[in-house]
C-alpha cells in the first residue's frame, strides 16, 4: 500500500510539472501583451515594467526563474493587482471556492446517489422517466442559466414575502451559500444520477444479490450493504475529479452571486493575460486535481478490498 | 434530535443581516463595485473603480463641487501664472491618523509617480510640471522636478509651459498627496489592504475583504467633515454582472446600478425609473494611416464617412438612452472661451450622401490602382455590444459601397496589441477625458501621441496642437483647437460614432449623488439619505 501510494505521488509530481510547463509555454504563445493597457505608456516605463516582471529576459530563462520560484512556493506578484502576491490571492480566495465546492459536491453526491438508486429501483416507470428527464436537463443546461434563474427566483420569492428570506447575492453566512452551491452542484448531480443508475442496474442482477435474497436478508440490508456499496464505486471514481472541477468551475456562479472565490481570478487572469496569476492558479488547481485523483485511488482500497489485493 | 435542533438554532443565529440599500437613521448606503479595485496606490491607479474609491478617501489640492467647478481642497487658495503655480495649504488638513497634510506630501507623491521605477501609467498627466517628462524618461533625477515645498503649507510648482488648466489637474488621482514616512513603512504592499494606507479625504476605508466587500466610513479627521452627511458607503458586493446587480437593486440591497442593453429592457418592464447620463467619452472608428494601408487613402475614408449616419447608429445600433450622435472628437460638454466649445466652434457638417460616397470610392479606386477595393479588416473587442456595432458597419459598407469588411474580434489585451502594432484597417476605439480641458481630446491625434494608434499624422494638426499647448490665452488656444477639429474631420482622420451615455438606476431616497465626466463617478461625497 505504501509503495503504491508513493508511486502515485511521484506520478502526481511529474503530472504537475508537466501542467506547469505546458501552461507556461502556451500562455506565452498567446498573442497579446500583458503589460498593455488602455493608455499607452512611454518606452522607459514599459522597460521598467518588463524588468519588474522579468519579461525582459529570454523565454527559457524566464522559465527557469519561474520553476525555481515555484519550487520555493512563490508565484510572484499579480500583473493586474500590482501590490498583491499571487500566493495571497490563492490563500484568500481558495477557501471560499472550496467551501462553496464542498457544499455543492455534498449536495450533488447525496442527490446523485439517492436519485440514481431511485431510478434504478423504479426502472422504466414514471419516477424513473421524470428524474431522467430532469437529469438530461441538468446535464445540458449550462450553469449560468441556472445561476440567473436561481437568482431571479430569489428576488421574486423575497418580493413575494415582503422581506429578504435569502440573500440574492454576496458572501458571509450559510444563507449566502445555499442557492449558489445548489446551482453549482446541479450539473454534477445530474451526471452522478446517471452513473449511479446504470451502476445500480448492473448490480441488481448480480449473483450475490440473488444469494443474499435467497439467504433471506431484509431488502433494506440488501440495498445498503450489498447493492449500494457495490454500485457506488464508479461514483467515487468520478467524484475526485468532479470535486476539483466544481471548485474551479464556479466562475459564472461566483460572478452572478458576487462570491469572492478563486474561480473569478482563474478566468479573469486568462482574459487579462495576468501571467503570474494564470500560472499560480493553474498549478494550484492542477496539483489539487492530481491530489484528489490520488486520494480517490487510496479511498478505493478501503471501499473495495479487491483493489488492494490487485495492487 | 437534540443535535439537529442545536444545528438548526445555530443556523438561525447566522441568518444574514445584510443591510438595505439605504438607511436614513445611520445615513448609510450600500453599493456594488464592478470589480475589486486593482490599485489603490494613487500614484499608479488608472482604472475607474480605483479612481472611484480613491476619490472618496483622498483629496488633492483642489476638488470638484457638485456642479463640476473647481473648489479648494487641501489648498485654501492658489495663484497661477504662465510660469509658476503657488498653492497655500490649509493648516487643518489632516491625515486619518492625525498627522497634518503638508506640502512635502505632494512633492513626494509627484516625484514618486514620475520616477521611471514606479512605472506609473498615468505619469504623463504630471508633464506640465517642469522637468517632469525628462524625469519620467530617466534623463533627470526625480529631485529635479519643478515642485518645491517652500514651507509645510506653501507649495510652489514651476511649469514646463503655460498651462491654463493646471489647477484643474490637481484634482486628479495622480496628483493626490502620499505621506513618505507611512509609504516607506509599507513598501511594495502600500495600499494593498485597508490599513496599508492613510487617508486625507472625506471618507476612509475601514474594512476591505478582497473581491468581497469594501467599506468606507466618514473620516472624522477630514477638515470639511461638517459638509459630509453620509456615515457609511458600504460596497458589499463586487461583481460586473449587470443582471445580478439589477436583481440586487430590485431586492433593495444596493442603491445604484448601471444597466446595459439587456437589463435595460428588464428595468423598463419592471417600470423602474431609468436615468441617463452622458459620460463625456467619445467613441470613434480609427482608420489606420500607416503607409501601405488602404485606409491611408483619404478618398476611401471619405467614402465611408459619406454613408455613415451617426444619428441612425445611436438610435438603431446602440438603442439605449443617453448616447449622442458623434459629430466631432470633441464632446459637447467641453468648455470653450466663454460658453461651450462646440457652440463656439461648430464642427463641419457632412451630409449622408450615398452618391457622393460612391464618387469618393471611384476616386479612391483610381488612386489606389485597383478595380475593386480588397476586403478591409475591422478590429473590435469581444463584447456583445462591440459585435453588434461591427456587424452594423459591415452591413452598411457592403450595402452602400459594396465594400467587404472582415471583422476581427479580439480579447482586450490582444486587441490592444494589434492596435499598437497597426494590424488593422479600422478599429472601434474610444477616449475618455482625463481632465477638464479641451486639450485632453485635442492632442489625441498629434503625431507624437502614443494613444493615436491609427498613426494619423498631419503637420498642420500638430502645429495647431503646439500653438494651443504653448499659449495661456484662451482665445488663442480655442482658435487652435477649432482649427484642429476642422482639419481632422475634413481629413476624415477618424470617424466619430457617438458620445457615450450610461443608463442607471438610483434609489429614490438617495439624493445628492453627482455624476461627472472627469474624475470620480458616481460621486457620493455630498450625498444623503432622505426619510
Amino acid at each position: 500500500m505504501l509503495v503504491y501510494t508513493l508511486k502515485r505521488l511521484l506520478a502526481g509530481v511529474i503530472t504537475v510539472w508537466f501542467i506547469a510547463t505546458a501552461t507556461f509555454f502556451a500562455m506565452h504563445s498567446v498573442p497579446g501583451d500583458p503589460l498593455m493597457n488602455d493608455k499607452a505608456v512611454t518606452e522607459e516605463i514599459r522597460a521598467n515594467l518588463e524588468r519588474k516582471y522579468g519579461l525582459d529576459r529570454p523565454l527559457h530563462e524566464q522559465y527557469f526563474v519561474f520553476m525555481g520560484n515555484m519550487l520555493k512556493g512563490d508565484f510572484g506578484i499579480s500583473f493586474t493587482q500590482q501590490n498583491r502576491q499571487v500566493n495571497d490571492i490563492i490563500r484568500d480566495h481558495f477557501p471560499v471556492s472550496a467551501t462553496l465546492g464542498v457544499l455543492a459536491i455534498t449536495f450533488a453526491a447525496l442527490g446523485g446517489i439517492l436519485w440514481g438508486a431511485l431510478t434504478a429501483i423504479y426502472r422504466n416507470r414514471l419516477p424513473d422517466i421524470i428524474i431522467m428527464f430532469l437529469v438530461i436537463l441538468g446535464i445540458s443546461v449550462p450553469s449560468f442559466v441556472f445561476a440567473a434563474l436561481g437568482q431571479l427566483a430569489l428576488v421574486n420569492l423575497n418580493s413575494l414575502l415582503g422581506y429578504s428570506l435569502l440573500p440574492v447575492a454576496g458572501w458571509g453566512t450559510i444563507w449566502h451559500m445555499l442557492v449558489p452551491s445548489l446551482v453549482l452542484g446541479l450539473g454534477t448531480m445530474a451526471l452522478l444520477t446517471r452513473l449511479m443508475r446504470s451502476s445500480m442496474l448492473e448490480v441488481v442482477n448480480e449473483d450475490y444479490i440473488k444469494t443474499a435474497r435467497a439467504k433471506g436478508l431484509s431488502p433494506m440490508r440488501i440495498f445498503f450493504r450489498h447493492q449500494l456499496r457495490n454500485a457506488i464505486l464508479p461514483v467515487i471514481t468520478v467524484l475526485g475529479p468532479q470535486i476539483a472541477a466544481i471548485t474551479t468551475g464556479g466562475f459564472v456562479v461566483e460572478l452572478v452571486f458576487a462570491i469572492p472565490g478563486l474561480g473569478r481570478y482563474f478566468v479573469q487572469a486568462v482574459q487579462q493575460l495576468d501571467y503570474t496569476v494564470i500560472m499560480g492558479t493553474t498549478v494550484f488547481y492542477g496539483a489539487f486535481l492530481v491530489l484528489m485523483v490520488i486520494l480517490v485511488d487510496i479511498l478505493y482500497g478501503f471501499i473495495d478490498p479487491r483493489v488492494r489485493i490487485e495492487s | 434530535m437534540r443535535a439537529f435542533l442545536a444545528a438548526g438554532l445555530l443556523l438561525l443565529t447566522l441568518v444574514c443581516s445584510a443591510q438595505d440599500a439605504v438607511d436614513f437613521d445611520s445615513q448609510s448606503i450600500t453599493i456594488a463595485l464592478a470589480q475589486e479595485p486593482p490599485q489603490l496606490n494613487s500614484m499608479k491607479a488608472t482604472d475607474q473603480v480605483s479612481v472611484l474609491v480613491l476619490g472618496h478617501v483622498m483629496e488633492g489640492l483642489t476638488r470638484y463641487d457638485r456642479r463640476g467647478n473647481i473648489i479648494p481642497g487641501v489648498a485654501e487658495k492658489w495663484e497661477l501664472t504662465d510660469e509658476v503655480a503657488t498653492f497655500w495649504l490649509r493648516k487643518d488638513a489632516l491625515w486619518s491618523d492625525g498627522v497634518p497634510v503638508t506640502a512635502h506630501d505632494f512633492v513626494f507623491a509627484w516625484r514618486n509617480a514620475l520616477d521611471p521605477k514606479t512605472a506609473s501609467e498615468y505619469s504623463f498627466i504630471l508633464y506640465p510640471i517642469r522637468n517632469a517628462e525628462a524625469i519620467n524618461k530617466g534623463e533627470l533625477p526625480a529631485t529635479e522636478l519643478g515642485v518645491t515645498a517652500i514651507d509645510d503649507h506653501t507649495l510652489r510648482v514651476d511649469l514646463e509651459r503655460p498651462t491654463g488648466y493646471f489647477v484643474k489637474l490637481t484634482a486628479f488621482t495622480t496628483y493626490y498627496p502620499v505621506r513618505q514616512d507611512f509609504f516607506e513603512t509599507q513598501g511594495e504592499l502600500y495600499a494593498s489592504e485597508w490599513d496599508a494606507m492613510v487617508y486625507n479625504g472625506p471618507f476612509k476605508i475601514t474594512e476591505w475583504v478582497h473581491s468581497a466587500s469594501l467599506r468606507m466610513m466618514k473620516n472624522p479627521a477630514y477638515w470639511d467633515k461638517d459638509k459630509i452627511i453620509l456615515n457609511v458607503i458600504d460596497a458589499e458586493y463586487i461583481t460586473s454582472d449587470t443582471r445580478a446587480k439589477l436583481n440586487l437593486f430590485v431586492d433593495d440591497k444596493i442603491s445604484y446600478t448601471v444597466l446595459d442593453g439587456e437589463t435595460y429592457k428588464d428595468a423598463l418592464r419592471q417600470r423602474l425609473r431609468i436615468r441617463s447620463f452622458t459620460t463625456g467619452s467619445v467613441f470613434y472608428m480609427s482608420f489606420n494611416h500607416r503607409e501601405g494601408r488602404l485606409t491611408s487613402n483619404a478618398n476611401l475614408r471619405k467614402a465611408i464617412r459619406s454613408v455613415f449616419d451617426p444619428e441612425e447608429f445611436v438610435n438603431k445600433v446602440l438603442a439605449t438612452p443617453g448616447n449622442l450622435p458623434g459629430r466631432s472628437t470633441f464632446p459637447v460638454w467641453l468648455k470653450g472661451v466663454e460658453g461651450r466649445f462646440r457652440d463656439e466652434y461648430p464642427p463641419p457638417v457632412f451630409d449622408v450622401d450615398v452618391n457622393q460616397g460612391r464618387r469618393y470610392l471611384a476616386k479612391a479606386r483610381e488612386e489606389l490602382g485597383v478595380d475593386k477595393i480588397p476586403s478591409l479588416v475591422l478590429l473590435v473587442g469581444d463584447s456583445p455590444t462591440a459585435a453588434k456595432q461591427a456587424e452594423y458597419m459591415q452591413g452598411l459598407l457592403k450595402s452602400k459601397l459594396g465594400l467587404d469588411i472582415k471583422i476581427d474580434t479580439q480579447t482586450f489585451k490582444q486587441r490592444l496589441a494589434k492596435m499598437t502594432s497597426g494590424d488593422f484597417d479600422m478599429v472601434n476605439a474610444g477616449w475618455g477625458p482625463d481632465f477638464d480641458d479641451v486639450m485632453t481630446f485635442g492632442d489625441l491625434f498629434a503625431t507624437w501621441n502614443l494613444n493615436n494608434r491609427g498613426r494619423y499624422s498631419n503637420p498642420e494638426y500638430d502645429r495647431q496642437v503646439r500653438i494651443a499647448m504653448n499659449s495661456s490665452y484662451p482665445k488663442t488656444r480655442m482658435d487652435a483647437m477649432g482649427q484642429l477639429q476642422r482639419i481632422l474631420l475634413e481629413d476624415a482622420g477618424v470617424l466619430p460614432q457617438y458620445e457615450q451615455g450610461v443608463i442607471y438606476l438610483l434609489h429614490p431616497k438617495l439624493r445628492g449623488v453627482t455624476r461627472r465626466v472627469v474624475g470620480t463617478d458616481p460621486d457620493y461625497t455630498y450625498a444623503r439619505v432622505i426619510e
